[in-house]
């Protein structure tokens, strides 16, 4: 069974169309944009179809490959219906069959050299990459569509999309990424849309200070994925050109991070400042402050943003470099590493912050970053499936979610997202809206039969699995606070009385006073904009347009669907097949010359053909990750087990699951309801609950932390002392230098002169002195000064090298 | 002819240069130094170009010519808007950027 | 420098090599020296002109054109202007020079000084032979346009840029 039989196909091959035609989009909106008739969405969308057809074909020829490597290749057919023929049969019947290597589809041009190294572009086309690339376009489409309603009528109606479209090519380009370089690009891509995005509404000055902080934030661990690259990369260029690859590829580094030669510190090193990026990216703890504030940008970006792009990028950052965290952070080793500890801090510090929120944005940003923390959790606890499983779902109700919230702003609430002043008892007025929005609710929380459960189970029963029972408890806690946050949000929006808005009363005016007064006014998202009031014919709410129900519609069936593609409760692990890799040892080709390649497809590529089987004796504990690979053969990804899935041990999560639902409407029915029961005005009469509220309110108080103590305790004092050394010290200096000068001259004047009457050594003192004094006023802000200084020292720089090199 | 005669006046060119630079406070005088010092580097360039017998020196004194015309448009373009700002190009009232 | 009258040395090109130094020389003393705002410009003129009577003597033809149109011809007139447009005086002026000229002195000097002694050091006596023909524009326009074409396309968006820059700076509005 050789690598040469899988399948492959037009759409494989050319995956890197995918990215590419959503740059070139975003080229010709910028240029013709306004002049179009739809001024320049359409490009946007047909770009994104283009890419989402083509990544659709991609999928199905990938799904095909897999079958064409585990069906002993007898899958040969060829086209549409082969493929599709092939796809569902062989995964059903089953469990057991001997996982083998599915050769990714890599390709790489040369970018640029430098000293002898080369920089390429190319792709890399695995499970991981097919799923988020079929992910992204499709959600990138149905968001698109989406804002040609939602958006409609901005002033920078054009601006919007073009920035939408080069985002979802920034992340496109990330995941197809072939080496670290271009990952980084993409990476930067999307923080600089972001950056535009978020701050779309920029007049307004939170929008722009959201918009900066998410920029800067993001930055901060962006430091780390630079220098995690460059350990990474001096760690492994030199076992990887030594297999035909180089430090940058992420198969070298992978192939070498579970060689046994990488040494573990550097790994671990590596990993650090690699997941620093995660942190920042993904809205891990403590750099999770950003991700809220993010709200300011139109919903249709918060969309985007959360579902499954920018934030998704950190988590794929981990599980594309899954070998590095592996090896480097002994995961399955030990019980507790640097990844579960991030990802468990902060699935129950942002649950908890969403109880407190009343914008429904801010909820379900909250919510986002609770379930970004079940991802990381779940790489962390060697759960790699589960994981990458969640981002799947996770992707279509998120994003479901974020779209009824706009829809609901858009004709609910009248540009309000304020579920206390202005929503409630919109469940009658929009229907649909309510429908999608339950639905995707329910996936959430993780109600069994909805996507959510499937996913999210998987990780908290995989934490068991593992062996990681603190982490496995934590998982559990979280189960119980989605559903309580979500539940009081339902029920604030869709129930109860109508308030404001939402029972139809106008306040344009005191739209901002209403807000200020509210309990947590940090940079409100609210998307109240001049521009938006054309459809001023405001009655009351209503059902949204069918651009704004039918991606709602779609994103809610998914939301139900996605979960069966890998429902071990029905026997289905179809995306256990396609998407994860195989940790099998795989042989190196020494037939193949690398360094008279000339095709593109073997540049920097390790070639590499399916190992003798590598069966019976190796047992679980032995395989890749746990022990090295034989010579001449290498190790793409860890040898990872699954939890096999019963109903019993979901039990616990789904008892608390309900727990919160049941508890969190009895006591939102009695704060914010009729009904009485002591729950009412807890905040008020309990002194700890009103403490947990305070802190909760002010977000720990990590947004103080930030911008009070680190900026004035660190960048503040660096300011003031580097003042105090220009003042005090190079002042001084340069003050004696002078006095110095002056007393040499005076000194000269007075001694020589006195007693060698001599004009010469007159003049020269009065040189000194006077030498002394133009040197006194250095930072005059002189022009002519500032030239003095400048050639005067280049001068003495030069005799200093000419004596030196005497 | 001795290789050191082009390459001394230069060197005389570039001080007297730097001396204008630093002595003037008329901002129109400090161009012209500045005139001179890339005037200097140009034969230089020449002097370089006719030892080695090459034509890249001779290139590149034009390059130079070239970038000082530019430099010489804009220079005199903000020293007009100086002037219409503040009535003076006296280069030494210009120290906003006093430390 | 040890004679003037060594074999191998063309004692005409050097004496007029000499003469023309000398007054560049004290052509550039007087524009950093002089009072008048326009006198200097007109020294600077002379200084300009024997550099591109250098650029002659040195067998580089179209270099010496080169200066002559562009800084003789265009570059003065803009300097010119500039005087005229920013100081309408045209006598003498007291306060040409800085409260603290005298630094230029010790560091021109110094300069100097230092400038001199490496190429002293380094070239003393190395005599250049003058090349039988000049430097043949053909050659110039080849470099220009093999190798040196991206810095000349390059150039050409720098001379654009400062056109339209200042025409930015010196409008009136």
């Amino acid at each position: 069974m050789l690598a040469a039989t899988l399948s492959t196909g037009w759409f494989l091959e050319n995956a890197w169309l995918i990215p590419l035609v959503p740059a070139i989009g975003f080229i010709f909106i910028i240029l013709f944009g306004k002049k179009m008739p739809q001024n320049g969405s359409e490009i946007g969308i047909v770009s994104i179809g283009i890419s989402l057809a083509i990544a659709i074909g991609a999928t199905f020829q990938w799904i095909d490959r897999v079958n064409s490597a585990s069906g002993g290749g007898e899958h040969t057919a060829t086209g549409f219906f082969g493929t599709l023929r092939a796809i569902f049969p062989s995964a059903t019947e089953t469990g057991e069959h001997a996982a083998s290597f599915v050769e990714p589809v890599v390709k790489s041009w040369t970018w640029w050299q430098s000293g002898g190294l080369e920089f390429g572009l190319g792709q890399h086309i695995d499970g991981l990459s097919i799923m988020l690339l079929l992910l992204v376009t499709f959600i990138s489409f149905l968001v698109q569509i989406y804002s040609t309603e939602y958006v409609s009528g901005d002033r920078r109606y054009t601006h919007f999309f073009a920035a939408l479209t080069l985002f979802s090519a920034g992340m496109l380009v990330m995941v197809l990424a072939e080496n670290m370089l271009q990952l980084i690009l993409g990476w930067e891509i999307m923080g600089l849309c972001s950056f535009m995005l978020i701050g779309h509404w920029w007049e307004e000055e939170a929008n722009s200070r959201a918009a900066l902080k998410a920029f800067f934030t993001v930055r901060v661990g962006d430091v780390g994925l630079l220098v995690g690259t460059a350990i990474i990369f001096f760690g492994a260029n030199d076992w990887a050109v030594e297999h035909g690859s180089n430090g940058f590829s992420i198969r070298g580094i992978s192939a070498w991070a579970l060689s046994g030669e990488a040494s573990h510190s550097v790994l671990f090193w590596g990993g650090v400042a690699l997941f620093i990026a995660s942190i920042g990216k993904s809205g891990q703890f403590p750099l999770h402050t950003w991700l809220p504030d993010a709200m300011a940008g139109p919903t249709p970006v918060s969309s985007l943003l959360h579902s499954s792009t920018m934030v998704v990028a950190g988590v794929f950052l981990v599980a594309r470099l899954y070998p590095v965290f592996f090896v480097g952070f002994d995961i399955l080793d030990t019980s507790v590493n640097f990844i579960t500890i991030i990802g468990g801090i902060t699935i129950i510090v942002a649950a908890a912050l969403a109880f407190v929120q009343d914008d429904i944005k801010k909820v379900l940003a909250y919510s986002t970053v609770s379930q970004l923390g079940y991802m990381m959790l779940g790489l962390g606890v060697g759960a790699w499936l589960p994981a990458v499983f969640h981002i799947f779902t996770h992707a279509f109700f998120k994003c479901a979610l974020f779209l009824g919230a706009g829809s609901i702003s858009h004709s609910g609430s009248h540009h309000s997202f304020d579920m206390k002043k202005d929503m409630g008892g919109l469940a009658k007025k929009m229907p649909i809206t309510a429908a999608t929005w339950m639905v995707s609710t329910a996936a959430l929380c993780g109600i069994p039969f909805f996507s959510g459960f499937f996913s999210k189970d998987e990780i908290i029963d995989n934490a068991s699995h593992n062996g990681y029972q603190f982490f496995f408890y934590v998982g559990l806690i979280g189960a119980f606070m989605t559903p309580a946050y979500m539940t009081r949000a339902t029920y604030l929006t869709f129930f109860g009385k109508p308030r404001g808005a939402a029972a139809g009363e106008h306040h344009d005016e005191g739209h901002d006073d209403a807000h200020a007064d509210h309990d947590d006014h940090h940079g409100d998202a609210h998307d109240d904009h001049g521009e938006h009031d054309d459809h001023g014919a405001h009655h009351g709410p209503h059902e949204s347009p069918w651009r704004i129900t039918a991606p709602l519609i779609v994103l809610s069936i998914l939301a139900i669907g996605s979960g069966y593609l890998n429902a071990p409760a029905f026997g289905t692990h179809y995306f256990t097949d396609w998407v994860e890799p195989v940790g099998v040892e795989v042989a190196l080709d020494d037939d193949h010359d690398y360094a008279s390649s000339e095709d593109e497809h073997a540049s920097v590529v390790l070639a590499a053909v399916q190992a003798e089987e590598t069966d019976g004796h190796s047992s679980e504990a032995k395989g890749c990750g746990f022990a090295d690979p034989a010579d001449g053969s290498v190790c793409y990804a860890p040898k990872l087990s699954h939890a096999t899935f019963s109903w019993s041990k979901a039990m616990p999560s789904i008892i608390l699951v309900f727990a919160g639902i049941l508890f969190s409407a009895w006591v939102c029915m009695g704060i914010y309801g009729d009904r009485k029961n002591p729950f009412a005005g807890l905040t008020s009469k309990f002194a700890p609950a009103r403490w947990v509220h305070t802190l909760l309110v002010n977000k720990y108080y990590l947004d103080h932390l930030y911008e009070k103590v680190i900026v004035f305790a660190f960048a503040h004092p660096i300011a003031k002392a580097a003042y105090w050394v220009n003042q005090n010290i190079l002042d001084g200096i340069v003050n004696n230098v002078g006095r110095g000068g002056r007393a040499t001259g005076e000194w000269v004047y007075r001694n020589v002169d006195q007693r060698v009457v001599d004009g010469a050594v007159n003049a020269s003192g009065l040189a000194a002195s006077e030498g002394g004094h133009a040197l006194q006023p250095v930072q005059s802000g002189k022009v002519n000064q500032y030239g003095a200084l400048l050639f005067g020292a280049a001068t003495v720089g030069a005799i200093v090298l000419i004596l030196v090199n005497i | 002819m001795y290789a050191v005669n082009f390459l001394i006046l230069a060197a005389l060119l570039f001080a007297i240069g730097v001396f204008g630079v630093i002595a003037r406070r008329n901002a129109v005088m400090v161009l012209m130094s500045i005139e001179l010092i890339l005037n200097s580097v140009n034969l230089n360039l020449i002097a370089f170009a006719m030892m080695n017998n090459s034509p890249e020196g001779h290139v590149f004194a034009l390059y130079v010519i070239a970038v000082a015309a530019a430099e010489v448009g804009v220079g005199l373009a903000m020293v007009l808007m100086i002037y219409r700002n503040r009535r003076s190009i006296a280069l030494d009232e210009l120290s906003v950027m006093k430390g | 420098m040890s004679s003037l009258f060594a074999a191998d040395v063309n004692i005409a090109q050097n004496v007029g090599f000499y003469i023309i130094a000398a007054i560049m020389v004290f052509g550039a003393m007087r524009v950093v020296t002089g009072r008048n705002v326009v006198h200097a410009a007109l020294w600077l003129v002379v200084v300009l002109g024997g550099v591109a009577s250098q650029y002659l003597l040195a067998a580089a033809e179209f270099v010496a054109i080169s200066q002559v149109m562009v800084y003789i011809g265009a570059v003065m007139v803009l300097f010119l202007f500039g005087i005229m447009l920013t100081r309408a005086t045209i006598g003498e002026e007291s306060d040409l020079n800085n409260k603290n000229w005298s630094i230029g002195i010790p560091v021109a000097l110094l300069l100097a000084g230092t400038l001199v002694w490496v190429i002293v050091d380094q070239y003393g006596g190395e005599v250049l032979t003058s090349p039988e023909e000049p430097m043949s524009t053909t050659a110039i326009s080849d470099v220009f346009l093999r190798e040196g074409l991206v810095p000349f396309l390059a150039l050409s968006f720098v001379l654009l840029a400062a056109a339209i820059g200042a025409i930015v700076l010196a409008r009136k509005d």
